[in-house]
C-alpha cells in the first residue's frame, strides 16, 4: 500500500536504481500489430537466446508497447542505458533472433534492419499521451511510476479541490478524442453540479471504426496512463466507481488493462481511500460483444447495464441520467489519457500546444494506400501535406493521391485541394468532414469514391443496431442504391432519392450512427460528383 | 371540345380494377363524351397508340414486355395514372420477389405441369419474367397514384372527374392500400 | 438520481399557447390539445422509445427534429407540428416502413384494421418513395391461438414492451441486428416452446399491423379484445 507521495517517489526510485543496474535492454513492441507479425515468439525467443549465451545479466528483453511504425512491424528497439542511446530495428523476424544477438554479444549493431528514428516519422511527432508507448513496460505499475506515474494522481488528491482539477482541465482546452469534440472540462463540471449519492466515469474503449486502433495501441502500450486519468475524473466529478468498457476483439489491451488494475489496487491507487485521501474509486473492465453501435454513448451504456446494446433518445444526457440512470461522464480513452500531463504540467501549457480552439495533441491511425502505416501523434494544427506526405512518407506504390477519409464512417472525404488545410475539429468540420477518434484513410488515385461510400455505409447498415426506422432501413435503402452505382444502372431519379434519402437518415435518425451514417455519401458527392454520374446508365 | 385521347392497359395484374372501372356503371356514360378511348382491354387496337393524353395502368411490371411497354407508354403518353396496389406497390404479383422468379418457375412449370415434355421454360413466347417484380415508378416516372385492391369505382370516378375539371382531390377520402 | 419537482409550463406549439406539467411530453400536451401528430411506436400507458420517427417535430432552435413522444415540455418552446421539411420527411420514413417488409394488404388478415394503412391515409401517402427491398421471413403458427409473421412486422415493440412493462413475462425481445431484427421469443425459440409466455395475448392486441394475430376469430371480437387490453394501459398510466 502506498499511502502518500513520499512513498510514492520511494517506491519510483528504488525502481529507477533497479533500472540502472542494466546495462542494455531489447524492447519487443509488443502490440498488437507486431504480436500478429510474431512479436510473442520473438520476444521468448530473444530472452533464450540472451540467456543461452549468458547476456542476461547485461542485457534485458521486455516487451512494451507500440513505437508507432506498424507497417515495419515487428519491431525491436535496443536501448543502451549508459548512453541513453536507443536503436530501433524493423521488420524483425524469427530468423533474425540469433544474429541480433550475435551482435548484442559483440557490441556492435544489427545493421541490416536498423530503422532510421531520424525520418520525419519519429521527428515530426509530439508524444503527450503516448510518451511511454514503446518505453515502459505496459505489465509493470512500477515502471509506470518509475516514470513519474501517478504521481499527478497523488498531487490532485492531496493539494486539490475537484473544482480546481475541472478548472484546469477547463482551462487546457481539450475536447473528447471520440469523435464529438465536446469540451471536456464542461461535461465534467455538468456531472460535479448534479448532486447524487452515486456517480459514474465510464472509459469508452469501444474502438470501432474501420481503419482507428489509437486507443487499443494506448491501452497496450500504457494502461496505467489511462487508470490514473480516470481516477482524477473520478475525484473530480466526485465519482466512486469507474467502467472500462472495451471490445471483447481487444483482448491483449483488455489483457493489460486488467492486469493494470490489480496492480494498482494492489499498491491501494484503486480501491477505498486512495492514498490515504478519503477519496474512494474503483474501476472494473466491461467487454464489447462486437456491436459498432455499442460505441455510442447510450448504447454503451445500455451494454453495461447487460441490456442489448441500444441507443434512447438523449436528453436526458448522462450527466442527468447514466448508468444505472446516476450522472455519468463518458470519455474516450484518450481523453483521459491527457488528464494527468494536464494536471502534471497545468492547462496553460496544454492549451500553447496545438491550436486555438483545439488544443494538444492527437493520435491518428495512419492507414490506406500510404507509405508509413501507423500510430502518430501530432499537434492539432498541423497540415494534411505534413501528415501524409512528411510523417506518412506519401502515398504508397507511388501512386498520387486522390483523397483523405478522416472520421471513419461518420466522416467524410478531404479532396487534394484542402492539403493545406490545418487539421483541427472546426478545420475538419469546414470542409464537410469530423475529426473523428483519429483514423485517417489515405486513399489514391485508382480507387473509386462510390465504392468508398458503398463500403462505409454497407459498414453502417450492418453496425445499425435496428431500432430507428431511418438508420435501419435507410442505411440498406443507401446501400442497395449505391450498388446501383457501381453496376453502372442507376437513374437520374435514384441521384436524386440517395441525395433525398441521405438528408433524411441524416436528420432524423435516433442516434450518432444513423445520423452521421450518410455523410461519408454526402461528402463524395460535393467532391466527386462526376463519379456518381459516370454510375447512371442512358435510357 | 377536344376529347381526352384516353388508353388503359392490363399488366400484371388481376383485372380486377379494370373490372372496378367498369364497375362505374351509368357513370361511365357520364365520363364517355369526355374520352376517346384509343388503347384498352376494352377495345381491340394492338398497337399501343401515339399522343395519348392519358393512360390508366393496371398492375406491376413482371417481364421484359411489361418494361418495355411501360417505356413506350411513357414515351406516348402526357399522363400516366398508376391504377391500384399492383401497379403502385407490386402487391399480390410482387409477392414472388420473395421466392425470386425462378422457384415460380419451377412450380409452374416443373412441379405442378402435367405435360412438359422438353422440360423446359418456353423462352420463345412467353415473355421472360424480370428478376424482381417492380411497380411502375420504379421504372418510369407516374403522374398519379390511386391505391386500392381493386382500386373502388367510386375512387377512380372521383380521380377523372377531377382529372377532367383540372381539381386537385384529396384520394384518402375514397380509397388506401388494400381498399 | 435527483427526482425533479413538477412544475407548469407554457409553451407554443403551431403558435397556439397551450400549458402543461413539465413532466409531460410534448406528444401528450399535443394530445390534450387536440393537436395532430402522427405516431407509430407510441401507445399510451407503454413506454416512449422514439423509434419510429414519424412523431418527429420542429423545435425553435434545436439543430434537428425531435420526435414528440420523447421530448419533455420547456417552458417558452416554440413547437411545429407540420411543415414542409416535417411532412417529406415523415413520408420518407413512412416510406422506409412500407419499403421493409412485404406489407401486401389485399392478403392481410389486418387490412383494413391496420395502422400502418392508417398512417398512409393520414400522411397522404400514395406510393412508396424508395424500392422494396423483398426480405422474406419464416412464419411463426406455432402458439395454438396465435401466429407470428415477421414480414408484416414494422419493429415498433409495443408487442416487447406490453410484454416486458404490463404482462410482466418478458417473453419477447428483439433478436438480431439492423435491417435483420425480428421479435423473438425467449432465446429465439417457437413460440410453443416459450417458458415465459403466458398466453394473455396483450402482444397481439398492441400490435399496430397484422405481424401478431390470434387464429379463427372474427372481426368482432378483435375489436372488443382490443378494446380491452388498450384500456387496460390507458387505466394503469392514469393510475400511475
Amino acid at each position: 500500500m502506498i499511502t502518500s507521495l513520499l512513498e510514492l517517489e520511494e517506491l519510483a526510485n528504488c525502481k529507477r536504481c533497479d533500472e540502472a543496474s542494466i546495462v542494455e535492454e531489447l524492447r519487443v513492441c509488443i502490440g498488437s500489430s507486431c504480436v500478429s507479425r510474431g512479436a510473442d515468439e520473438i520476444e521468448k525467443n530473444l530472452k533464450t537466446a540472451i540467456e543461452n549465451k549468458g547476456l542476461q545479466n547485461r542485457c534485458r528483453v521486455k516487451g512494451v508497447g507500440c513505437s508507432g511504425l506498424c507497417a515495419n512491424g515487428t519491431l525491436v528497439s535496443h536501448y543502451k542505458n549508459s548512453t541513453k542511446e536507443n536503436t530501433l530495428y524493423e521488420e524483425i523476424i524469427l530468423d533474425d533472433v540469433d544474429a541480433l544477438v550475435a551482435s548484442i554479444e559483440e557490441q556492435k549493431s544489427y545493421s541490416l534492419k536498423v530503422c532510421d528514428t531520424n525520418q520525419l516519422f519519429f521527428t515530426k511527432q509530439t508524444k503527450i499521451v503516448l510518451e511511454n508507448a514503446g518505453i515502459i513496460d505496459p505489465n509493470d505499475i512500477e515502471d509506470y511510476i518509475a516514470h513519474g506515474g501517478y504521481a499527478t494522481l497523488f498531487h490532485v488528491l492531496h493539494e486539490m479541490m475537484p473544482v480546481d482539477v475541472i478548472n484546469e482541465v477547463k482551462i487546457s482546452g481539450l475536447r473528447g478524442r471520440g469523435g464529438g469534440g465536446f469540451p471536456t472540462g464542461q461535461k465534467w463540471e455538468s456531472v460535479y453540479k448534479v448532486q447524487s449519492d452515486q456517480k459514474y466515469i465510464v472509459c469508452n474503449g469501444d474502438e470501432g471504426d474501420p481503419g482507428a486502433f489509437m486507443d487499443r495501441a494506448l491501452m497496450e502500450a500504457d494502461p496505467h496512463k489511462v487508470l490514473e486519468g480516470m481516477i482524477i475524473a473520478g475525484f473530480a466529478c466526485e465519482a466512486t466507481k469507474g467502467y472500462i468498457y472495451v471490445r471483447a476483439e481487444y483482448p491483449i489491451a483488455v489483457e493489460k488493462i486488467n492486469r493494470a488494475i490489480k496492480q494498482a489496487r494492489k499498491l491501494g491507487i484503486l480501491g477505498n481511500q486512495i492514498a490515504h485521501s478519503g477519496f474512494d474509486f474503483d474501476i472494473e473492465v466491461r467487454l464489447g460483444g462486437g456491436a459498432f453501435v455499442c460505441g455510442e454513448a447510450t448504447a454503451l451504456i445500455a451494454s453495461i447495464e447487460g441490456n442489448r446494446g441500444n441507443p434512447r433518445q438523449k436528453p436526458p444526457h448522462l450527466s442527468d441520467y447514466g448508468l444505472w440512470g446516476e450522472p455519468t461522464v463518458l470519455n474516450n480513452v484518450e481523453t483521459l489519457a491527457n488528464i494527468p500531463s494536464i494536471l502534471k504540467n497545468g492547462g496553460e501549457w496544454f492549451k500553447n500546444i496545438g491550436t486555438p480552439t483545439s488544443t494538444g495533441t492527437k493520435i491518428f491511425a495512419l492507414t490506406g494506400h500510404i507509405k508509413n502505416t501507423g500510430l502518430v501523434e501530432v499537434p492539432m494544427g498541423i497540415t494534411l501535406r505534413e501528415l501524409i506526405f512528411e510523417i506518412g512518407g506519401g502515398v504508397s506504390d507511388g501512386k498520387a493521391l486522390k483523397a483523405i477519409q478522416t472520421g471513419g464512417p461518420s466522416g467524410g472525404c478531404i479532396p487534394t485541394q484542402f492539403l493545406d488545410l490545418s487539421i483541427d475539429y472546426d478545420s475538419l468540420k469546414s470542409v464537410g468532414t469530423i475529426m473523428g477518434s483519429g483514423g485517417m484513410i489515405v486513399i489514391d488515385e485508382s480507387s473509386n469514391m462510390v465504392e468508398l461510400a458503398h463500403f462505409f455505409m454497407d459498414f453502417c447498415k450492418s453496425a445499425s443496431c435496428g431500432k430507428c426506422v431511418p438508420c435501419r432501413v435507410g442505411t440498406t435503402q443507401l446501400t442497395l442504391l449505391l450498388e446501383k452505382y457501381i453496376a453502372k444502372e442507376a437513374t437520374q431519379a435514384n441521384f436524386e432519392l440517395l441525395k433525398e434519402l441521405s438528408k433524411v437518415v441524416k436528420g432524423t435518425s435516433l442516434c450518432g450512427l444513423g445520423q452521421t451514417a450518410p455523410n461519408p455519401v454526402l461528402s463524395t458527392i460535393r467532391y466527386f460528383e462526376s463519379e456518381y454520374l459516370e454510375g447512371i446508365k442512358n435510357d | 371540345m377536344n376529347k381526352i385521347r384516353l388508353a388503359t392497359i392490363w399488366l400484371d395484374g388481376c383485372s380486377g380494377c379494370h373490372m372496378s372501372f367498369l364497375d362505374m356503371d351509368e357513370r361511365l356514360i357520364e365520363l364517355a363524351p369526355y374520352f376517346d378511348v384509343l388503347y384498352s382491354p376494352y377495345v381491340d387496337t394492338k398497337e399501343f397508340p401515339e399522343n395519348v393524353d392519358l393512360t390508366i395502368v393496371e398492375g406491376a411490371l413482371s417481364s421484359d414486355h411489361d418494361l418495355e411497354i411501360i417505356k413506350k407508354i411513357r414515351a406516348n403518353s402526357k399522363l400516366i395514372l398508376a391504377l391500384g396496389d399492383c401497379a403502385i406497390t407490386g402487391n399480390i404479383s410482387a409477392m414472388k420477389n420473395l421466392y425470386k422468379s425462378e422457384a415460380v418457375l419451377q412450380r409452374g412449370y416443373f412441379e405442378l405441369s402435367d405435360i412438359n415434355k422438353d422440360n423446359r421454360y418456353p423462352s420463345t413466347v412467353v415473355p421472360k419474367l424480370l428478376d424482381r417484380v417492380i411497380p411502375l415508378h420504379e421504372a418510369v416516372k407516374v403522374d398519379y397514384f390511386l391505391p386500392g385492391c381493386p382500386t373502388p369505382a367510386d375512387a377512380i370516378y372521383e380521380m377523372i372527374h377531377a382529372l377532367i375539371n383540372g381539381t386537385i382531390i384529396d384520394i384518402s377520402k375514397y380509397t388506401r392500400f388494400g381498399k | 438520481m435527483i427526482k425533479q419537482k413538477v412544475r407548469v409550463k407554457s409553451f407554443k406549439i403551431n403558435d397556439i399557447t397551450v400549458t402543461g406539467r413539465s413532466d409531460q411530453t410534448l406528444l401528450e400536451v399535443a394530445k390534450e390539445h387536440d393537436i395532430f401528430i402522427p405516431t407509430l411506436c407510441y401507445l399510451e400507458g407503454l413506454s416512449c422509445v422514439g423509434s419510429c420517427r414519424l412523431c418527429l417535430v420542429e423545435v425553435k432552435g434545436a439543430r434537428e427534429l425531435v420526435p414528440a413522444c420523447t421530448s419533455k415540455i420547456k417552458e417558452d418552446m416554440e413547437v411545429f407540428t407540420t411543415s414542409e421539411k416535417i411532412d417529406s420527411h415523415r413520408k420518407m420514413i413512412l416510406s422506409m416502413i412500407f419499403s421493409e417488409r412485404s406489407h401486401t394488404c389485399s392478403v392481410c388478415e389486418a387490412n383494413g384494421d391496420c395502422e400502418l394503412q392508417d398512417k398512409s391515409v393520414e400522411l397522404q401517402l400514395d406510393h412508396s418513395l424508395v424500392p422494396y427491398i423483398d426480405s422474406r421471413f419464416a412464419i411463426d403458427a406455432s402458439h395454438k391461438n396465435f401466429v407470428h409473421d415477421p414480414n408484416r412486422c414494422i419493429l415498433c415493440s409495443r408487442c416487447v414492451r406490453v410484454c416486458n412493462e404490463i404482462e410482466g413475462a418478458n417473453a419477447i425481445n428483439i433478436g438480431g441486428r439492423g435491417i435483420n431484427s425480428m421479435i423473438i421469443h425467449d432465446m429465439d425459440e417457437p413460440w410453443i416452446d416459450s417458458q415465459s409466455c403466458t398466453s394473455c395475448g396483450k402482444c397481439v392486441y398492441v400490435c399496430p399491423t397484422g405481424a401478431l394475430y390470434e387464429k379463427e376469430i372474427t372481426k368482432e371480437d378483435v375489436t372488443t379484445k382490443r378494446e380491452i387490453i388498450r384500456n387496460l394501459l390507458k387505466n394503469r398510466a392514469e393510475n400511475e
